[in-house]
Formats: structure tokens, sequence, C-alpha cells
């Protein structure tokens, strides 16, 4: 199937443009949202919380012995609220780090689920087939209302983003400042949170518990290498978030047996990769590529300011010297001389090099270093 | 003459855990002093900066600042962190920092406009970063980063200024600016509390002085209570300084 096709299909086939609208908002909110996940110091939080889920999907199946999506994300909500807030306890009332509470909650809600969803797919009830989607999710069964349902809540964080935009930012930045400034910081920190976790609720029924983290993560840490502003930055996640929605659901779409979660935060993994690579100015490349450039250039300069203490030790600047002398110098190459002698700064003469007018000169200031010779 | 009172603190006892921090400590700070707050570390200096704040919530005691409870008069108190305790990395602007210093004023939801932005330039300008106002905060020297620090609270335009640490981790150009500025603002009135760890600047830098270790061992004048039998009482008895006569 070819892109044009594929577009064509967009438009016509009615659960494929569902499931594309859902994955993309869902995209763009958790890019949104992840940025204030990274900047706040709480990526792990969403792993955990979404982790925590689990068990209040089995438990919602069990008592109400329904598999209606609403009331099985209600028990999601509730265990991974139940689980933030246990993290959050831990952290305060005894000696753990933060990492180590987070990691606790994790596997013991996530063991817990687990042990449910066992137990349930043990039951003698038809029903219970499909639960085990909430694992690795399945956009599949992403419904209109879901879509609506998405883009209500996706609405109501960005006009509270943009409302309390200082304020986020203020307690993102320093939060102990936030509170001198009179602002209640219990508020902002509970309105993030909440939103998190909502995000990963969102996400359930498609990403799936295990991967959902990922869809927080993922596009805002590839936003934060392009840009120093926090506005772009959220932008740019939201957008990256979008298009691994879309790309992501295309290729599942297009190819037999291949789980639309996975592959939508493995989209999002190769935008990180690219943006950890390529970015101008935090990107590996160009920082290698400056590193090298720097190295390069301090050679230079070291082998044109040692040439100059040779050469002013005779009347005439361009007195020519032996090559050969320069042979036990530290920062002399072949390529180096090559390389002065392109920028005319020196001339060379068969086994012969002397210093130019524009290369003494040139030398002399380099760094001011022998301002106080005595000349 | 009688002195104005800018803050008193009453009783004020913190702890973490079980072990106070601070212990009922009473001070009252004059109006218009320039006052170190000297310990040994652990002593609950910054501890007693974040108490007075509100940042740590006391176990027991109260503050008022010129006769009011803190919390109603927020507006007129600036505080300058240790530089540490945020992470530079983050995505904004130096002049974006000290636009920060506006938001207490300007309350919730309400954006800066051009009066606030023109404020920060101006702060920016007294600390002698306005070159570097676009540069993303990362990319700035630990002293530039402090001077932004000030600039912010500078923007505030408060009565008093608390700070913590200000010359920690700066060079000796970087100290003499920040310490220019602290008296610029006494000049000016106002009543500047700043932790500080270098005993021998005390005598050259502050006019008042405070001696913390869990308890208040002494407050008052530099002139009349900077000696060697405070410094003992709060440092211990090996502890020798040479004190400017």
């Amino acid at each position: 199937m070819t892109i044009l096709e594929y577009i064509e299909l967009l438009f016509n086939d009615y659960t494929l443009r569902t499931i594309t609208l859902g994955t993309a908002i869902l995209g763009a909110v958790c890019g949104m949202l992840g940025s204030f996940a990274v900047l706040r110091k709480q990526s792990l939080l969403g792993d955990a919380i979404s982790h925590a889920a689990l068990p209040g999907i089995a438990i919602a199946f069990l008592i109400t012995g329904a598999k209606d999506s609403n009331t099985l994300l209600l028990g999601a909500l509730i265990s991974g609220l139940v689980g933030a807030f246990w993290i959050k306890t831990i952290i305060t009332k005894t000696h753990l780090k933060s990492d180590t509470a987070l990691g606790l909650i994790l596997s013991l809600f996530f063991g817990v689920g687990m042990l449910l969803l066992t137990f349930i797919q043990k039951q003698p009830n038809a029903n219970q087939a499909g639960l085990d989607k909430y694992l690795f999710g399945q956009a599949a069964t992403l419904l209109e209302k879901d879509v609506w349902f998405m883009t209500m809540v996706t609405g109501v964080c960005l006009v509270v983003l943009l409302l309390f935009w200082k304020e986020f930012k203020l307690l993102l930045f320093d939060a102990d400042y936030t509170k001198t400034l009179g602002f209640n910081i219990k508020f902002l920190d509970t309105l993030i949170t909440s939103f998190i976790v909502a995000a990963i609720i969102l996400g359930l029924q498609t990403v799936g518990v295990v991967l959902m983290s990922a869809m927080l993560l993922a596009p805002a840490a590839a936003a934060r290498q392009w840009t120093n502003s926090l506005a772009i930055m959220v932008g740019l996640a939201a957008t990256f978030g979008t298009f691994s929605g879309v790309i992501g659901t295309g290729i599942s779409a297009s190819y037999p047996n291949l789980s639309t979660g996975p592959v939508i935060v493995l989209v999002a993994s190769v935008f990180v990769l690219v943006s950890f690579i390529f970015s101008p100015n935090r990107g590996l490349l160009f920082k290698e590529i400056r590193f090298r450039q720097n190295r390069n250039d301090l050679k230079l300069h070291k082998t044109l300011s040692f040439m100059y203490d040779i050469a002013k030790t005779h009347k005439d600047v361009d007195h020519p010297h032996s090559v050969k002398i320069l042979n036990n110098f530290h920062g002399y190459t072949k390529k180096s001389l090559h390389k002065l002698e392109q920028e005319n700064l020196i001339v060379v003469t068969g086994t012969n090099w002397s210093l130019t007018m524009k290369g003494f000169e040139k030398a002399k200031n380099l760094y001011n270093q022998h301002v106080e010779t005595n000349d | 003459m009688k002195e104005e009172i800018a803050v008193a603190i009453d009783d004020l006892t913190v702890a973490y855990n079980y072990k106070p921090v601070l212990w009922d400590i009473d001070l009252t700070i004059p109006k218009g002093v320039l006052m170190a707050i000297v310990g040994p570390n652990g002593a609950g200096k910054s501890t007693l900066i974040k108490a007075i704040l509100g940042i740590i919530k006391p176990i027991a005691g109260s503050v008022s600042v010129f006769g009011k409870p803190y919390k109603e008069q927020r507006q007129l108190v600036a505080y300058v962190p240790q530089k540490g305790s945020v992470d530079w990395d983050f995505p904004t602007t130096a002049l974006d920092v000290v636009l920060m210093g506006t938001y207490g004023g300007l309350g919730w939801v309400k954006r800066p406009g051009k009066t606030e932005k023109k404020a920060a330039l101006e702060a920016l300008e007294k600390v002698g970063m306005l070159p570097y106002k676009n540069r993303q905060i990362s990319q700035l020297s630990g002293g530039q980063q402090q001077r932004i620090f000030l600039a912010r609270a500078l923007v505030q335009n408060a009565e008093i200024y608390f700070m913590d640490e200000p010359f920690q981790g700066v060079d000796a150009t970087t100290e003499k600016a920040i310490i220019n500025i602290l008296k610029l603002l006494r000049k000016a009135g106002k009543t500047v509390i700043v932790v500080h760890h270098d005993l021998q600047t005390v005598p050259e830098y502050f006019d008042w002085v405070t001696f913390l270790n869990v308890k208040k061992i002494a407050t008052g004048p530099v002139k009349d209570i900077f000696n060697n039998e405070n410094l003992i009482k709060t440092y211990g008895i090996n502890y020798q300084v040479s004190v400017q006569e």
C-alpha cells in the first residue's frame, strides 16, 4: 500500500480514521503533559502510576463483571491515584529515596494486577477475554466516543495549562521560590499530577500499562533537544507525540499483525534517537563535530605559535627554517603544515618553511600571549 | 530615635524528624540593617530563612513583618535561594528568570506585560547582566547565575531581602559586585539578611550580625558583638579567627 492509498483510506475508512484521530490526540496530550513530568523530575512517576492502574482494571472487572471501558478505566484511575499517593507518602514518611519508592510501588501493584488477571482468566466466564489488552493496549478497540472523551480531556488540560502557564513555569523551575511569592504550590502540584494521571488513563486502552510512560517521556525528551524555551518545548513535544500516533497507527495498519501501541512507542523512540543525534545545539553529532573543530584549531594555533617563537629569534620574519625542527613538536602534523600554507600563514619551499607577515602578525596576537616578550 | 522593627521572630522551633534544627529562636531585626547570619554547618542558618518564609513549616513560633503576620506581608519580602537549589538546565533565558520576580505582584493568572519587562531589564542592568538577557541559563557561569538570582529578587521591589549564601562559589569580582548592591539596598533603607560563611569579611560587609547554632547565641551590631567570645560560643573552643578591631 502506498502512502497515497493509505491517505485515501484514512478519509474513507471510518474505523481507521477514528483510531488515527485517537492516537494523534493521545500523542498530543501526552507530549504536552510529559514535558511537565520531565521538568518536574517526575519521569518515573508516570511509569509507576500506569503500572499501578492494572489491579484497578482487574478489580473493577471482578466487581462489576462488565467489560465497559469507562468502568474499567475508572478502576484504573482509582488504583493509579492510590499508587501515586502511596509513593508520595513513602517518600515523605520514610528515608527511602524516590526511585526506591517508585520501584517498590510499581512492582507491587503490577504484581497484584497480573495475579488478578491470571485469576480472572481461569474463571469459567466467557466475558473475561480481552482484558489483557490493557497490558499492551489495542488501538483497534477505540470508539468514536473514546476519541470525543480524549478530545475533551485534552481541551481542559490545554485551557488550564494556558491559564496557569506562568505559575506552572515558576513551580517547575523553583518550587520554594514559588511558595514565597504566595502561590499555593500544593494546588499547582496536584493539578499537574492529576493531569498526568488523566493522560495515562486515557492511553491505557491504546498503548497499555507497560508502555504508557514512554508516550509521556519520549516526545518531551526529544523536544528538549531542540529548544531552550519552555513554550516551544511543550509545543514540539505535542507535535512529536501527534506524529508518533499518526505514523505509528499508519505503520501498524499497513502490515498484518503489528500491534499499534508498541509501534507508536517505537516511532516516538525514533524521534528521540534522531533528536539526540542531530539536534544542532545539544545533539551528539554536532557536539562531536564542534569538539574536533576546536581541537584542530587549537593544534594549528599551537604549531603557529611554536613557529613564531623560532621566527622571532631571526632578524627577518620570513627566514626559512627546516621542517625537521618541527618533528619533535607535539602539535605538528603534515596536515597542519599544509593547512597553515593554505591560509597563507606560512610558505613551504622544499623541506623548509617560513612565516609570512600575515602568519607572524596572527601568531603575535594569538591570545595575546607574546605581548610581554623582550624583542 | 526609636528603631522600627522589620522582622520579629518569636519562639521559632523547627525539627526534621526528631532532632530539632532550630530551638526556640527569638530574634528582632531592625529596619535598615545589613545583617549576616553566621554559624557552623548544620547550625540551621538556611532553615531559619526557610522557616521565616514559610517554605518549611515550623513546629512552633511566629514571624511578623513590620508588625503584621508574614503571610499578609509577603509582597514586602524577597528571597534569593541557594544557587544549587534549582536545575539550571531548565529551558529558559536569563530575562525570563528575572521576570519571575514580578509574578508575586501580578498574582494568579495575569501575565507579565511591558511594565514588568522594563523592571526586569533594569534589574539585569543593575547586576551587570544586561548583555546576557537572552542567554540560556545553563550557559551562564556560577557567578552570573547568582547575579540573575539577585536580579530576580531586586525586581520584587521589596523592603526586606533574605539571601541564602549569595557568595557561595562566586569569584572575587562578582562578590564585590553583589556586596555593592547590598550596600545600595541598605542605603535605600531596605533590610537585608544574608546567610554568610566567610567570617573574615563580616566586619567589612555587614553592620549587624546574628550568631546561630541551633539556638540563637547573640544578635546585634557587628562592632559590639562580633568578638572571640561569641565566636567561641558559636563555633566551639578550638575556633580561632582574627577579628578586625
